[in-house]
């Protein structure tokens, strides 16, 4: 009898809780600031200009690229110590036609010095499946196949005369998380020790990534455009992600 | 005793508390009645709660309206309920393959929509993983409503009576696909169909009985049938092929898992309220349950993902076939069809 008491009272403020919308989070004693995330279009070292400039792929064939965007998600910062920090909801659609979205900050990180970032390229399997998602992940950014539920990672498009699809063009939408043909890639990188990302509630750090378009078509497999030149997941897809995993991010600097 | 006072304030003061967090309630009129998801007795646990999608009158309204609003699509012809009408309940009648904007023809024939949330995958090839996106294949079909959910944002910001009817719904004037989506699965995820003369019988409801045709048809189907299509839904929600054609058109399950053994399968449907939802099978190739037999009979082809318990197909004589028809209409949920909770007006 009592004791169920002391469970109900105890239960209450648990229900109480978790009722009400959990807005004030635990106070942690440590300092919270901000950095940024900036990402400069590349292709093979010369800057991306959509739907003018001609590039040529590792196999010497011309392109032009006429749509580029990609997902950046799950970012986790790690210290020398080994403790991370995992940004939470952190989900960032990429789009060379946006510039706005190539420059991300992300604030309330906790104050520290940081070793090493890593990033899902794509979204994890868990948000492929979920219900209707809003903000990045709203279905309205072109990002989502209605047909095969899940999201689109990463999307190239363009045109190239080696393409024998019509209009000579180049669709490349990689994505699938289901083996065999799952394409979800993780990106890591240590920073020098010498210069961290040093996050300080004076100090918003920059941390500027070169990202490399034409490492689709290069790194494990050198892609000919006569051969492929369209893929919407699938096996294809995943010789595509095997190509970008080693390539299409390059940490360059970090101005702090 | 100072203990008891103790719980008991603790108690009022989270009841209080508990109250006093949960604002955005609806304004709930008196001689309305709640909207619910029932769960039939004879039914498992459902795979989609409504837990982070809590249905509310103002919610299930809304999604009802936009079911059937025509002006969704891209010539304003055509609504969801146009393909999934309600005495159809929710297929599509007569019409072998769906009928979408500017009489663009689909390449698959509607499903009835009903007890979805057990659902864990939909469209026949099981490419959609989630109930709240279903319905976005449809709204961006060239060959469906032909539109792009930007345009429906668009036009449902700009368009009494939706500005309110959301804010209703959701207690804020954001209009987002995640709204649109979540109000339509409000309405499509409520319609539950389980209570046909098969569910009285089975949850022993006072005076309800086979007639000794259906039972001899339930029997000779429990035999024949139930290794696919599974009670209480009627399907396992397994792929599979039933022999329909040497080598299908539609490639199917494989389509979306790449895998050649699963070439021409297709997720089992349900026999729920069959006798409406013709014409059958994912192609809408058969107009009648008579044409279905005998297919099971003597039409078998020897299809190369062909499942097994089919090799010799199903015989069935004449008085087999009228058993399990009968069977099959006690599968029909008037109740459902005719429920004006989901009709348009
Ligand atoms: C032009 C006809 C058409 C219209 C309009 C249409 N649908 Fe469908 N719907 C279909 C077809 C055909 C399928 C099956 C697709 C497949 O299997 O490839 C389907 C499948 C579905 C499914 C999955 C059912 C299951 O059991 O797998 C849902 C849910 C659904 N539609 C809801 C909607 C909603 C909500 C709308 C309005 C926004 C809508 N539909 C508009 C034809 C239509
Ligand atoms: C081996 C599994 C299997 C068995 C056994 C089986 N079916 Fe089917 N049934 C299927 C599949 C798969 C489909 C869908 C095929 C398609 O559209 O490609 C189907 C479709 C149907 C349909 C059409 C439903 C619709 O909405 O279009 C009916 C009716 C049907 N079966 C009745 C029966 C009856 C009655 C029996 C027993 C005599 C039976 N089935 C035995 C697998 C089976």
């Amino acid at each position: 009898m009592k004791l169920s008491q002391y469970l109900l009272a105890l239960l209450c403020p648990i229900i109480l809780l978790s009722s009400c919308k959990k807005d004030a989070d635990e106070t942690t004693p440590d300092s919270k600031s901000s950095f940024t995330l900036e990402f400069e279009h590349q292709v093979n070292g010369s800057a991306l200009n959509l739907n003018t400039t001609t590039y040529k792929n590792a196999k010497g064939e011309d392109f032009k690229i006429n749509v580029f965007k990609y997902y950046v998600s799950n970012v986790k910062l790690s210290k020398a110590d080994g403790t991370n920090y995992l940004i939470p909801e952190s989900y960032f659609l990429i789009d060379e036609s946006k510039p706005a979205t190539k420059l991300i900050t992300v604030s309330d990180v906790p104050t520290g010095d940081y070793t090493k970032i890593e990033y899902t390229i794509g979204v994890d399997y868990a948000r492929n499946f979920a219900g209707a998602q809003t903000g990045a992940l709203d279905p309205v950014n072109g990002m989502f196949w209605t047909w095969n539920s899940g999201y689109i990672f990463v999307k190239l498009e363009g045109t190239s005369p080696q393409s024998t699809a019509a209009n000579q063009s180049l669709t490349f939408h990689i994505g699938g998380v289901v083996d065999p043909n799952n394409t979800i890639r993780t990106y890591s990188t240590e920073i020098n020790t010498a210069n961290p990302l040093r996050i300080r509630t004076d100090s918003k750090p920059d941390m500027h990534f070169i990202v490399n378009a034409a490492s689709l078509f290069t790194g494990t497999t050198d892609v000919s455009f006569a051969t492929l030149n369209f893929t919407m997941g699938g096996a294809n897809s995943v010789v595509i992600a095997n190509n970008y995993a080693k390539g299409l991010f390059r940490l360059d600097h970090i101005h702090n | 005793m100072v203990r008891q006072i103790v719980v008991f304030a603790v108690l009022m003061l989270s009841i209080a508390l508990m109250y006093a967090c949960s604002k955005n309630e609806d304004k709930i009129n008196p001689d309305e009645k709640p909207v619910t998801f029932s769960i039939p007795s004879n039914f498992p646990a459902p795979a989609y709660h409504f837990e982070q999608n809590k249905i509310s009158n103002a919610g299930f309204a809304l999604g009802k309206k936009l079911f059937y609003d025509a002006r969704l699509s891209a010539d304003k012809s055509v609504s969801c309920g146009s393909c999934h009408q309600q005495f159809a309940a929710f297929a599509n009648l007569d019409h072998k393959v769906s009928h979408g904007v500017k009489n663009c023809q689909g390449k698959r024939n509607a499903p009835p929509l009903f007890n979805l949330a057990w659902q864990k995958a939909f469209f026949w090839d099981g490419g959609v993983k989630n109930i709240e996106t279903s319905p976005l294949n449809a709204i961006t079909d060239a060959c469906e409503m032909g539109t792009d959910i930007q345009t429906i944002i668009t036009f449902l910001k700009s368009t009494a009576p939706y500005p309110e009817m959301f804010k209703q719904a959701f207690g804020t004037n954001e209009i987002s696909s995640q709204l649109l989506l979540k109000s339509l699965t409000q309405f499509t995820g409520v319609l539950v169909s389980g209570n046909s003369k098969y569910d009285q019988v089975i949850r022993k409801e006072a005076g309800v009985s086979f007639t000794a045709e259906e039972q001899s048809g339930y029997m000779l189907f429990k035999k024949k049938c139930s290794s696919c299509h599974a009670e209480p839904f009627f399907t396992d929600f397994s792929y599979r092929n039933n022999g329909l054609d040497l080598v299908s058109s539609d490639e199917g399950r494989s389509h979306i898992t790449g895998v050649l053994a699963d070439f021409g399968t297709f997720r089992i449907p349900s026999l729920r309220n069959i006798e409406y939802t013709g014409p059958y099978m994912h192609d809408g190739r058969f107009y009648s349950l008579d044409e279905v037999l005998e297919h099971y009979n003597s039409g078998i082809k020897a299809a190369e993902n062909l499942d097994p318990s089919l090799k010799n197909g199903i015989q069935l004589n004449g008085t087999d076939k009228a058993q399990i028809k009968a069977f099959l209409k006690t599968l029909t949920d008037n109740e459902f069809i005719k429920n004006k909770l989901y009709s348009e007006s």
